[in-house]
């Protein structure tokens, strides 16, 4: 399971822990289908306290990992959740002990295409079953069970990682203290389907692509998932950023080129997007994982009342979103606010004003940073967790 | 932060404690904030200004933006032991249907409004010919939010009218100091009113 591993898998598993579980209980899929075994690769910050009440567990989005505080192994880029975690941070190592694992299907250690097929040795590329946001958490919860970690104080993420916070608390919600689900929604929209749709054709479109085989042909779909990453990347940013960033400013001349080379400075930004992506990530894993999203469907699950989801919820929650955000715009957080407060659960929701888009989530955003403290220090009091030493 | 407001202070005196209470139109917090410290109430908040809510969160207070007229209805029966609404029926759309709802979501409701049927407007009305201005309502006709201004006699009224027992009725003075008076009296003198309802 861990000879066949990619450069950047070696390279990020050098630089963090794993775990290798389902061997006797496999996991299963929603799929039908029983994983197992499988690796998690994670990442802690902070110390496990005595009574073992100080765990957060962080989310990742669709293409991050475990790397949220530090130089990126495989990148040499800072973490991506730097701004938040880290001592003086409002995620403080000195009290928390922080946990974030690659997500089922990943491509930074954790079990995905790139592994390979038991019996067959060959990677499983296309063959590996479809996971969704339920089997990454699943996952997640195993790898807690075997770090003898029975509940967490906090589970918080953005976008995709906000999905899988309202899955622990829907599936596993006595396992969890408090939930920080942040511009994320509870099922994913047609738009953002579709988006997500154009990027799969546009790998799937490349020849270098080979019906999913492609490391058995030694070739790269650069050019498709380069374009993937493109297309997801305008929906993370704003109208006004992108206006603001670059409006009609030329690269590197001072007339139009009449010719199809990056004349304007958000052409060659988005490439340059698109091509420094296809270094760390992995196409099929792109495949998967926006496919999760895409299945996302909690209300569905629940015999279509969202509120069904959180009845009886323990768990204290606090909602976030921002302004100029459109692919999880603020209406699907009041969605879950009002399924919320239909089950009676304790919720907190603040709408955080930026300009930034979908991306805010993961920049220097004050009011997001006071609000997370706020809402921490009030669960941490009501929890009985002392403040750091 | 052991000070409150004269009239939130009847309010917070009226909850028992490790109650639940949602505080509707919650401001700054500074009610739920006492009752959550002080009487280890699960308080929760609704308040209409993003940025009030946003201060509330960054305090530990769990508060979501909302509107009494709107967003009262998505809570199941008997979600609360009290839902309490201070010095805002008067600007909502519908008052009737947002006691209704109040009574509905908690065993009880705590409403604190002020008297139209003041002295002091009273005088300005019927001597000034002009629409009141007092400490209370501090308003121009033009800018108020104070759409459906009653008096405390006519809240009773509506009380009446909706099968809702009073189970305590406090009348303020312009000091907010509570005054003993015959309910005449009181719908003279007293400038603003707590009621504590319960459904019959």
């Amino acid at each position: 399971m861990l000879e066949d591993l990619t450069d950047a898998e070696r390279t990020a598993l050098a630089q963090c822990r794993h775990a290798v579980l389902g061997a006797e209980r496999p996991l299963r899929l929603d799929c039908g289908v029983d994983l197992g075994p499988y690796r998690v690769a994670y990442q802690t910050y902070g110390t496990l306290n005595a009574d073992k009440s100080n765990a957060i567990l962080v989310c990742h989005a669709l293409t991050g990992d475990q790397f949220v505080a530090e130089r990126h192994p495989v990148t040499g880029k800072g973490g991506w959740w730097d701004s938040l975690v880290g001592p003086g941070k409002v995620l403080d190592p000195a009290r928390y002990h922080i946990i974030c694992a690659n997500v089922l299907g990943g491509c930074m250690g954790t079990t995905g295409p790139l592994a390979s097929e038991p019996g067959s040795g060959q990677p499983w590329n296309l063959r590996f079953p479809v996971v969704t946001i339920g089997d990454m958490v699943r996952a997640q919860a195993a790898l807690l069970d075997h770090l003898g970690i029975a509940d967490l104080f906090c589970v918080l993420g953005g976008s995709m990682g906000g999905m899988q916070v309202l899955e622990w608390a829907a599936s596993h919600g006595r396992r969890v203290f408090s939930a920080v689900p942040i511009a994320c929604a509870a099922r994913h929209s047609a738009q953002n389907i579709a988006f997500h749709e154009v990027g799969r054709q546009a790998i799937m479109a490349d020849p270098e692509w080979k019906g999913g085989d492609y490391r058995l042909h030694q070739t790269v779909p650069a050019r498709g998932l380069a374009v993937a990453r493109m297309t997801a990347h305008i929906t993370y940013l704003s109208e006004q950023a992108l206006q603001r960033k670059f409006g009609r400013a030329l690269q590197d001349r001072n007339a139009l080129g009449f010719g199809f080379d990056a004349d304007f400075q958000v052409e060659s930004y988005l490439r340059h997007q698109g091509s420094t992506f296809v270094d760390r990530f992995d196409a099929n894993s792109y495949l998967y994982i926006t496919r999760a999203m895409d299945y996302f469907d909690l209300a569905g699950a629940h015999g279509g009342v969202l509120a069904n989801a959180f009845r009886g919820s323990p768990t204290r929650f606090c909602l976030m979103s921002f302004t100029s955000d459109w692919l999880f715009p603020t209406r699907e957080s009041r969605e879950i606010v009002h399924a919320l407060n239909a089950a009676a659960a304790n919720v907190s929701f603040v709408e955080v004003e930026s300009d930034k888009g979908h991306d805010a989530f993961l920049l220097d955003e004050p009011e997001m940073f006071r609000t997370l403290a706020g809402f921490l220090k009030g669960a941490a009091a009501v929890r009985g967790l002392k403040e750091a030493a | 932060m052991t000070a409150i407001r004269v009239d939130l202070q009847i309010i917070a005196d009226m909850v028992a404690p490790d109650t639940r209470a949602l505080d509707v139109g919650c401001g700054d917090g500074a009610l739920l904030a006492y009752l959550v410290n002080f009487k280890r109430v699960d308080a929760r908040g609704m308040e209409l200004s993003q940025a009030g809510v946003n201060a509330c969160v960054a305090n530990g207070l769990s508060v979501i933006q909302g509107d009494a007229d709107t967003d009262l209805g998505d809570y199941p029966d008997s979600a609360f032991d009290y839902v309490i609404l201070g010095q805002t029926l008067q600007a909502t759309r519908e008052p009737r249907e947002v006691l209704r709802q109040m009574l509905r979501v908690g065993k009880r409701a705590i409403v604190s409004f002020p008297n139209f049927a003041h002295w002091q407007v009273r005088l300005r009305m019927v001597f000034g010919g002009r629409m009141p201005q007092t400490a209370s309502l501090p308003y121009k006709w033009y800018d108020t939010p104070n759409i459906h201004l009653c008096s405390i006699d006519d809240f009773r009224a509506l009380c009446a009218d909706m099968g809702v027992r009073i189970e305590r009725a406090i009348v303020l003075n312009s000091k907010s100091r509570p005054i003993h008076m015959p309910p005449l009296l009181a719908n003279l003198v007293g400038e603003q009113a707590v009621f504590m309802l319960r459904r019959d």
